[in-house]
């Protein structure tokens, strides 16, 4: 109540210096500025909470807790204006996040909006933040389609890559290895019948195929499996050396946890969503070493590692090792491009589709729109999970094959 | 009473195009408002037209819903919009037959979980084929209708919807339906044909939800069984019909408009308290006001004239 209140005298005043502005001092507005102001709209409650509270929102907090530490977002004047958020909650609903948007460009008039959480929400919102003329930074969204969303909407940003990707990366991995006779040539693969598990499992049955691997097992399950032993048992008949799982965090714990106790060690074990997250690391300790998922970081990376340490700090939780470093550094991409060019979203986004930026992930490009400098495989090692492939990206680890057995 | 009902018609004529006016004038987010508040007016209404009068709790709004989403989003390419709108409502038609068939002589409690199954049954198939007959799960809809398109359809569907109810009130099958909603035993006595009766309201109510689903897809760009089967959808609809009073032609509206200015103004204003709010919202409106706003206010009448 109090903050409408406030908001509502600040809209006043700033029509009544709006008016006085255009009489006396044309320009003077944009003195009168005191902050700048910051929304989203994110699932904070409902089914997306949990994904959206690992990569997404603590980075947004931590991004502008940052700023406003280092005095607030700086323009192309060297003036410093601290970030006013204003935040919704979507509910994990569509609709709830088209309004949610809508309010946010037209009620609020907020400088920028930040992206929502999950491939689906970001598509929903993309029509809005084009028609208002906000770019869109999306993060946590894998899809092939970029390049036509890229088309459709001039300043979408999207900043995970693809099923196609991460599906042809491991392809190739496994490719090598088999070639150096480490590992056969065949796979047992399981998919959770979810956005994700079907995204990657259609996209890596093409790319096996090409890479010449037989997949000897291929079986899809339903949201909220918990039973696995079956599908693990019939992995470890079928004679595969590999054993990949496009799972969703509940599943990859599981997973993790039945076939230590099925004794099943596939001399490669690929597992989806959760693998990159500290817990996982935290709960398996050195079983996790050798196990690989999507995603990764360079260890050698300082600007990185200072990251990590600060967002544990501050956040009271570490994060993934997927999307989480990508989010801070789409936000330090926003805040120079601001600085550059200031609150002008034309000009932001031009400079975000052309410009060159040093962020938590190095130096950091778009191409065509698109962050493609990314982990497409990642594996523990060391109680860190670290980038692998692609192998000519400086800073990729060399993979660990096969895998230790359990250690129980 | 003619003179009386053609005047009823004229005001409401004149406030729908009033209605229909509004984004001439009003800001975009006012039309974004309009369409969700539209939506679940015609949610409600729908919801109402067959349980107010059967008093058959149905928590099947979502399934329907959704299977008209879904329908927008996998024709969207192939057919034109009008005949699209047209797949989808026989989509419902066809599902709403088939269950109705199958489950309206189930009483009570036990109808109500069916119906919650059958929303999340929908949502598995839907799921199972595209998992294992087209490998996609997220369907794209790429249709050039404006917000203002959106909520003109919706606004259509309202006025379609108010009409097909007030309509039926002075039939006989109204009359019956009342009885039914008394007694069914007195009614299959009088001579009624029960079932038929309850089928064909509950597959009307269930084409004009299917059909909100359809008109508001669009707007959502993407879709997925998560999105389009919503569970909250169906919970909504039954406490806006249950605040208004599901039993009477203009309760569902009393009880949408209200309810969803007041969710859009807490998840405005406390986004991170609104489920609490909204579990406290359900148990009042539960215990204060059983019958709804209409029978409160109408009772508080009534013993105001006896005194």
């Amino acid at each position: 109540m109090k903050s409408l209140q406030r908001r509502h005298v600040l809209r006043v005043m700033a029509a009544a210096s709006a008016l006085l502005a255009t009489g006396i001092a044309p320009g003077a507005l944009a003195q009168d500025r005191t902050s700048v102001k910051i929304g989203y709209a994110i699932s904070k409650t409902g089914p997306n909470a949990g994904g959206a509270g690992i990569t997404t929102l603590p980075n947004y907090q931590l991004w502008v807790k940052d700023v406003n530490d280092a005095g607030g977002l700086e323009l192309p004047d060297g003036r410093k204006l601290p970030i006013e958020v204003i935040e919704y909650d979507d509910r994990s609903a569509s609709e709830e996040l088209v309004r949610a948007v809508e309010r946010l460009a037209t009620q609020d008039e907020a400088d920028f909006i930040l992206a929502p959480w999950g491939t689906g929400f970001n598509l929903a919102a993309a029509p809005l933040f084009d028609r208002y003329g906000y770019p869109q930074l999306a993060v946590s969204s894998v899809t092939d389609k970029a390049p036509d969303f890229v088309k459709r909407w001039k300043r979408s940003f999207w900043m995970l890559g693809g099923g196609h990707d991460y599906a042809g990366a491991l392809a190739g991995l496994i490719k090598k290895a088999a070639a150096d006779g480490t590992l056969n040539t065949k796979v047992a693969m399981i998919s959770v019948a979810d956005g994700f598990g079907i995204d990657l499992v259609t996209a890596a049955r093409p790319a096996f195929a090409e890479a010449g691997i037989e997949l000897v097992y291929d079986k899809t399950y339903p949201v909220g499996t918990s039973d696995f032993t079956p599908m693990i048992n019939e992995a470890k008949a079928s004679g595969a050396d590999s054993f990949v799982a496009f799972s969703y965090p509940p599943d990859t714990f599981a997973l993790t946890q039945q076939s230590q106790v099925a004794d099943f060690n596939p001399k490669l074990l690929y597992l989806g969503v959760g693998t990159g997250f500290p817990v996982y690391g935290k709960n398996n300790g050195d079983n996790a070493t050798g196990i690989m998922s999507l995603g990764g970081i360079d260890p050698a990376n300082e600007a990185n590692a200072a990251y990590r340490k600060r967002h544990e700090e501050v956040t009271g939780q570490g994060p993934d090792y997927w999307g989480s470093v990508i989010t801070y550094a789409s936000l330090q991409m926003l805040q120079e491009a601001i600085k550059r060019k200031g609150l002008d979203r034309e000009a932001v986004s031009a400079e975000l589709s052309a410009g060159t930026f040093q962020t938590v992930l190095g130096e950091t490009k778009m191409e065509d729109n698109q962050l493609r400098t990314l982990w497409w495989t990642g594996q523990w090692q060391n109680g860190q999970f670290v980038g692998i492939a692609p192998a000519d990206r400086a800073g990729a680890s060399q993979p660990i094959l096969p895998r230790q057995a359990w250690k129980k | 009473m003619t003179a009386r009902t053609l005047l009823g018609l004229l005001v409401a004529g004149l406030v729908l195009a009033a209605l229909a006016a509004l984004p001439l004038f009003a800001g975009p987010y006012a039309v974004t408002l309009m369409i969700g508040m539209t939506g679940y007016v015609v949610l409600a209404t729908a919801w109402g037209l067959f349980s107010g009068p059967t008093r058959y709790v149905s928590l099947a709004t979502v399934a329907f819903f959704g299977i008209g989403a879904y329908t927008v989003g996998v024709f969207s390419e192939t057919l034109p919009y009008p005949l699209v709108l047209l797949v989808a409502a026989l989509i419902g038609l066809a599902v709403a037959l088939v269950v109705g068939l199958s489950t309206l002589r189930l009483a009570g409690v036990y109808f109500v979980i069916f119906t919650f199954g059958l929303a999340e049954l929908i949502r598995q198939l839907v799921t199972w084929y595209e998992v294992n007959v087209t490998g996609t799960l997220g369907r794209y809809i790429f249709l050039p209708v404006t917000p203002e398109g959106i909520y003109w359809q919706l606004l259509a569907l309202a006025a379609a919807t108010f009409l097909f109810s007030w309509g039926i009130g002075r039939t006989r099958w109204g009359l019956a339906l009342k009885v039914i909603g008394d007694d069914e035993v007195v009614a299959s006595h009088c001579g009624i044909d029960i079932t038929r009766l309850k089928l064909a309201l509950f597959a009307v109510s269930a084409v004009i939800i299917t059909l909100v689903g359809a008109i508001q897809a669009p707007r959502w760009t993407y879709i997925e069984p998560s999105i389009a089967f919503n569970p909250t959808i169906s919970f909504l609809t039954l406490i806006m019909a249950l605040l208004g009073g599901a039993d009477r032609l203009w309760g569902p509206l009393l009880g949408a408009i209200p309810l969803f200015l007041l969710f859009e103004w807490l998840s405005a204003n406390f986004p991170n308290h609104y489920p609490i709010i909204l579990g406290l919202v359900f148990i009042a409106i539960v215990f204060l006001l059983p019958k709804g706003v209409l029978a409160a206010v109408e009772s508080r009448l009534r013993k105001g004239g006896a005194r």
